[in-house]
C-alpha cells in the first residue's frame, strides 16, 4: 500500500538550516549536509530544502550543496527556492534533486509551470503554496515572496482557485503552507486541507503546525493528504520520528516502517 | 568491473551515478556505443517522457546498440518503460527487448502521479529482491507496465501494475532504487555483484 510520507523540512539561509515563526525571525539550525544525513537514516520518507531567501531577494539558490546532499543519502529530495527559469531548474536537477519546488515565480509567470513539466516531466514539478486564512474576508489567499517579511504580500489569487490552475498546467505535487498554523506547532489546518484535497487530484502535502505526534494522526485520518510536512519538531526533537512512525503504523495508517539495516 | 549508465539526458543520471559511487564502484555515464558494449553492468535511467528519450537514444544512435548488449542491463523507472515494445506516453515505440506495453495507469479517484514508497512483491523468480518481505521502494510514475509473464515483482496502486520485469539479461525496475533507502541499496548491489 503507498506510505503516507513524513517529509523534513529544512529552510536554507546562506548555506545553514534556519526556522521561523510564523516565516519571521529566523533562528539557526545547523549545516545541513549532517541534518540531511541524520533526517534520511533516521527514517525521514523524503526531505525538502527551501532556501528561504532566494524568491524575496532576486537571488538563486547558492547550488553547491546540492550536489553533496546527492552524494550523501538514499531517499528522495525537493529543492525548491527561487527557481525562475528551465536552466536553473535543469542544474538542479543534473546535481540530483528529485523535483523541483516552484513558489513565487509561478505566481509572477504560471506559463513557467507548463515550461517545466514539459523540459522536465510532470514528476519533477512540484507547486508550493502558502496559503492565508484572512479572517476578515473568511478566505483562503495565495501569498508570495514570505520568505522577506518586507516584501511579503498577497497575490491576487485565492487558494482553491490556484490549486486548480497549476493542476491545469501540468503541477506533478501540491505542497499546502498554511501560514496561520506555520511555526507554532498547534497543528495542521485539517478543516483548508480536506476541502482542497477533494479536488486536488495530484498528491497533496500538509505544511505549517505540525507540533505533536497526533497532529499527523489527523491531517493523515481526516484530510487524507499524501504526506506531512514538518520542521521544528524534528530539528528541536519535539518528535522523535521512530515513536512518530509507530504511533502511526498502530493507529492504523501505512507507513513505511524505519528500515532495520538490510545490507 | 566495469558499469556504465548510459546518457540519455534524463534527469536522475546523477543520483544513479552517486547510488553506484557508494557501493564503492565508479560508473561511466556515456552516451559512447564501444564503452557501453564493453561494459560489465548496463544501467538506462530515466526520467520524464518516453518519448523524448526514445528520441534522444535516436539521435545518439543507440537503440540497436542496446538491443545488442548480452550483459546484465538495468532499466530503471523510464528506462524500464523503454525496454517494452511500446509506451501510451506519446504513442511512441520503444526499444521491445521485452515484450510488453506500457500504458497509463487506471487509479480511480487515486492521486497521480503515483508518488512515494510502496510496497514490492517480488516473485521467486526475482534475482536482486527477496520475496518475503514485501519492502517499500521509492516511486514516481503515471505510466506502468501491466503484470504479465515477464513481471517478476508487482505493486498495488488502484491496480496490480509490475514493479520489476526481466527477459534473458534486461531487468526492469519501476521505482528507483536509487531512491529506495537500504532496500534499493542492497538491490543496486546484487545487480553488481551477483551473477544474472
Amino acid at each position: 500500500m503507498l506510505a503516507k510520507r513524513i517529509i523534513p523540512c529544512l529552510d536554507v539561509r546562506d548555506g545553514q538550516v534556519v526556522k521561523g515563526v510564523q516565516f519571521r525571525n529566523h533562528e539557526l539550525i545547523g549545516d545541513i549536509l549532517p541534518l540531511a544525513k541524520r533526517y534520511a537514516e533516521i527514517g525521514a520518507d523524503e526531505l525538502v530544502f527551501y532556501d528561504i531567501t532566494a524568491s524575496s531577494d532576486g537571488r538563486t539558490v547558492d547550488k553547491s550543496w546540492v550536489e553533496r546532499v546527492a552524494r550523501e543519502i538514499d531517499i528522495p529530495f525537493t529543492v525548491a527556492g527561487g527557481i525562475r527559469t528551465l536552466a536553473h531548474g535543469r542544474e538542479l536537477l543534473s546535481m540530483g534533486a528529485d523535483k523541483l519546488s516552484i513558489n513565487s515565480p509561478a505566481l509572477m509567470n504560471p506559463e513557467l509551470i507548463n515550461e517545466m513539466v514539459d523540459e522536465f516531466g510532470q514528476q519533477c514539478v512540484v507547486i508550493g503554496i502558502d496559503s492565508y486564512f484572512n479572517a476578515d474576508s473568511g478566505e483562503y489567499e495565495v501569498h508570495q515572496f514570505t520568505g522577506d517579511e518586507s516584501k511579503s504580500r498577497r497575490s491576487q489569487w485565492q487558494t482553491k482557485d490556484w490549486v486548480n490552475e497549476v493542476i491545469a498546467r501540468g503541477a506533478g505535487e501540491i505542497v499546502l503552507n498554511c501560514m496561520n498554523q506555520d511555526g507554532v506547532r498547534k497543528g495542521y489546518d485539517v478543516e483548508q486541507l480536506a476541502s482542497i484535497r477533494r479536488h486536488c487530484s495530484v498528491p497533496l502535502i500538509a505544511s505549517g503546525g505540525a507540533g505533536a505526534i497526533n497532529h499527523f494522526t489527523n491531517v493523515f485520518k481526516q484530510a487524507d493528504v499524501d504526506g506531512a510536512l514538518a520542521a521544528s519538531v524534528f530539528h528541536k526533537n519535539i518528535i522523535a520520528m521512530a515513536e512518530l512512525k509507530q504511533q502511526l503504523i498502530d493507529e492504523g495508517i501505512a507507513i513505511r516502517p524505519i528500515e532495520q539495516g538490510v545490507l | 568491473m566495469k558499469i556504465v549508465i548510459v546518457d540519455t539526458e534524463c534527469a536522475n543520471l546523477t543520483s544513479v551515478k552517486f547510488a553506484i559511487e557508494r557501493l564503492g564502484y565508479q560508473p561511466v555515464i556515456t552516451d559512447d556505443e564501444a564503452i557501453i558494449g564493453a561494459a560489465d553492468r548496463v544501467i538506462l535511467p530515466g526520467v520524464g517522457t518516453a518519448a523524448a528519450a526514445m528520441r534522444n537514444l535516436h539521435r545518439k544512435q543507440l537503440i540497436e546498440p542496446i538491443k545488442a548488449l548480452t550483459q546484465p542491463t538495468l532499466g530503471i523507472c523510464l528506462g524500464m518503460q523503454l525496454m517494452t515494445a511500446h509506451s501510451e506516453e506519446g504513442d511512441v515505440e520503444c526499444l521491445g527487448l521485452i515484450p510488453a506495453q506500457t500504458k497509463r495507469m487506471q487509479v480511480g479517484d487515486r492521486p497521480l502521479p503515483h508518488m512515494g514508497w510502496n510496497n514490492v512483491r517480488a516473485t521467486n523468480a526475482n534475482p536482486l529482491l527477496d520475496n518475503d518481505t514485501d519492502p517499500y521502494c521509492y516511486f514516481v510514475h503515471s505510466y506502468a507496465v501491466a503484470k504479465d509473464d515477464y513481471t517478476i515483482a508487482t505493486c498495488d496502486y488502484g491496480d496490480t501494475f509490475a514493479a520489476m520485469i526481466r527477459k534473458d539479461n534486461f531487468i526492469g525496475a519501476q521505482f528507483h532504487p536509487e531512491r529506495s533507502g537500504a532496500v534499493g541499496r542492497a538491490m543496486l548491489k546484487r545487480f553488481l555483484e551477483n551473477a544474472l
